[in-house]
């Protein structure tokens, strides 16, 4: 039998490689009647700001070829209703809890993880630099390094257990940016976030979203991710953690080769509910199969 | 509870309209019973058409009626775009994966005495479940269903076995000429509507409900993708609470929470 387990390091766990891609999956409690919350390698639960935040008028969603484009805009109601009122709910899972991070400034970030500090089963935060549908903060912090650096440095300075950077591949080179925020103390690198699209309805020759451009997400863009995880994992030293239209096992097994050392499953979740137990299925009987005893075995 | 299960195409019964009324039986027999047995009335599944190419998201579709004794799931589909079309001509046999029962239905109790179902056009369809449903507390419903023409009207004969139905057209091919709101059953004095149909037919009846006090639950359509409340995608701005999900708060509101 395969062992999936893998250490990412700095207390962070995984019983498997198998996490849940922000913003897709709630806070695990919405899909709690379709999945085995106890199985997941790791609940990465909805970006979360220090203040409540209402998000994007609608419509936010637009259905494309293979994929779907969003533009919530993080609606969320903040950390301290995350604290009161969601965590001890999910609390005694058995699956390490990430809390994905969201801010408008570097201070946000760092406030956040501080006030999230007292919760023990947060095994990490997943610093969001790379939203792009917030006017502010969000992408902007994601596209330079020294935007990188700034908002890392100040969660590090907050948050002393795993601590994860989720890239944007709306970039020129993500692996410089991967490289600024090794630099500053990330743990490990998640990628990719949405790529920046639109859609327009052509009968009303109108945008389809309120705000007129939006993140891309599903498989029409898991062949850009697969290539930058690659790029990514041969620029850091540290785990990289792959995402960007996993669909099943086979499309996992592909950011796995590249270099990732686990993956999320975001846009699947809708399409499939049961995607993420699905996956940790697949990648243990291609395993078995395969004859494979560790998933460091797979990297090509 | 929510289920995600398999159901197999046993029947497509063509309708007067073009549609189509698919018959769907559950793959597991038990759980399929369970899922049946809790759907209420305005609420819905959520269907992944594998058979339509270039359809990526599942396809939210109202129940239209659910009897969990011969274990059949009933929905009404209107031939609209590229997964309809394919629910609506596929074959006997074929097998989708169904997420249901979803979202918050209608209300109501066995004081619904006074009370009007309106529907218009594909909103008629989850009237019947509901219609069926009051039957079962004891209530005889009146419905007022609409449509552009008597050949878009559908499920006249089901609904009219359980209970008073009256009926509107555009163009005066059946039952009164003009739009539901125009109806002259209207006047009478109801304490409750319940409405599922095209959004400007919903907000003339909800400004109708609204001026002369009378309670109104309506039901939202907004493009969704989970149907979880996870995806915070179908959102609409209420009054209590800013911006929830349809799929998890509603798809049914009352008016009293938007912001009409």
């Amino acid at each position: 039998m395969v062992d999936l387990s893998i250490d990412l390091g700095k207390g962070l766990r995984l019983a498997n490689p198998v996490m849940t891609a922000s913003g897709t999956f709630g806070y695990g409690l919405e899909f709690a009647d379709v999945v085995d919350l106890n199985r997941l390698g790791a609940i990465i639960v909805k970006g979360t700001t220090l203040n409540p935040r209402q998000g994007n008028p609608y419509p936010r969603m637009a259905e494309t070829p293979s994929g779907m484009l969003n533009a919530v805009g993080l609606q969320n109601k903040g950390v301290d209703y995350f604290i009161s009122e969601i965590y001890p709910k999910i609390k005694d899972l058995e699956s390490p809890l990430i809390v994905n991070v969201s801010g408008s400034q570097p201070e946000d970030y760092a406030e956040v993880c501080r006030r999230l500090s007292s919760l023990e089963r947060v095994k990490a935060v997943e610093i969001n630099i790379s939203c792009p549908n917030v006017k502010q903060g969000g992408m902007a912090f994601g596209t330079t390094c020294s935007g990188a650096e700034k908002v890392t440095s100040a969660a590090r300075e907050s948050w002393d257990r795993h601590l994860i950077v989720k890239l944007s591949p709306n970039v020129t080179d993500i692996t410089e940016i991967a490289r600024a925020v090794e630099a500053t103390g990330a743990d490990s690198v998640s990628l990719v976030n949405t790529f920046l699209g639109m859609a327009i309805d052509v009968e009303r020759r109108r945008p389809v979203l309120s705000t007129v451009t939006g993140g891309l997400s599903g498989p029409c863009i898991r062949p850009i991710a697969v290539r930058m995880v690659w790029q990514t994992a041969k620029s850091v030293k540290i785990p990289v953690i792959g995402l960007g239209g996993i669909m099943d096992g086979r499309d996992a097994l592909e950011f796995l080769m590249a270099g990732a050392s686990a993956v999320e499953i975001g846009t699947a979740n809708f399409v499939n509910p049961s995607a993420t137990e699905d996956v940790i299925d697949e990648i243990s009987e291609y395993c078995n199969r395969h004859g494979i005893e560790s998933l460091s075995e797979l990297r090509i | 509870m929510k289920y995600l299960l398999d159901f197999k195409l046993s029947e497509t019964r063509p309708t007067q309209a073009g549609d189509a009324m698919l018959v769907l039986e559950p793959l597991d027999k038990e759980k399929g019973a369970a899922a049946l047995a809790e759907a209420r009335p305005g609420q819905f599944v959520n269907i992944q058409v594998l058979q339509s190419h270039g359809t990526f998201l599942r396809r939210p579709i109202s129940i239209c009626d659910a009897d969990a004794e011969q274990g059949l799931l009933f929905l009404y589909v209107k031939d609209a775009g590229a997964a309809t079309h394919c629910l609506c001509n596929a074959r006997e046999g074929d097998v989708f994966s169904i997420l249901l029962p979803l979202g918050n239905g209608f209300s109501f109790d066995e004081t619904y005495s006074d009370a009007l179902l309106i529907a218009g056009g594909v909103g008629i369809a989850p009237m019947l479940l509901l219609a069926k449903k009051m039957n079962e507390a004891g209530l005889s419903p009146s419905m007022l269903i609409g449509a552009v023409n008597k050949d878009r009207l559908i499920l006249t004969e089901e609904l009219s076995s359980v209970g008073n139905l009256y009926i509107s057209t555009d163009d005066g091919t059946s039952g009164e000429k003009g739009f539901v709101s125009q109806h002259s059953v209207l006047c009478r004095d109801w304490k409750h509507i319940l409405c599922c149909g095209p959004l400007p037919m919903m907000k003339g009846i909800a400004a109708i409900a609204k001026e002369r006090g009378i309670d109104c639950q309506v039901s939202l359509e907004n493009v969704m993708a989970c149907g979880l409340g996870a995806c915070l995608c179908c959102v609409e701005d209420t009054a209590d609470k800013g911006n929830v999900c349809v799929c998890k708060e509603g798809p049914v509101f009352n008016i009293n929470r938007l912001k009409w």
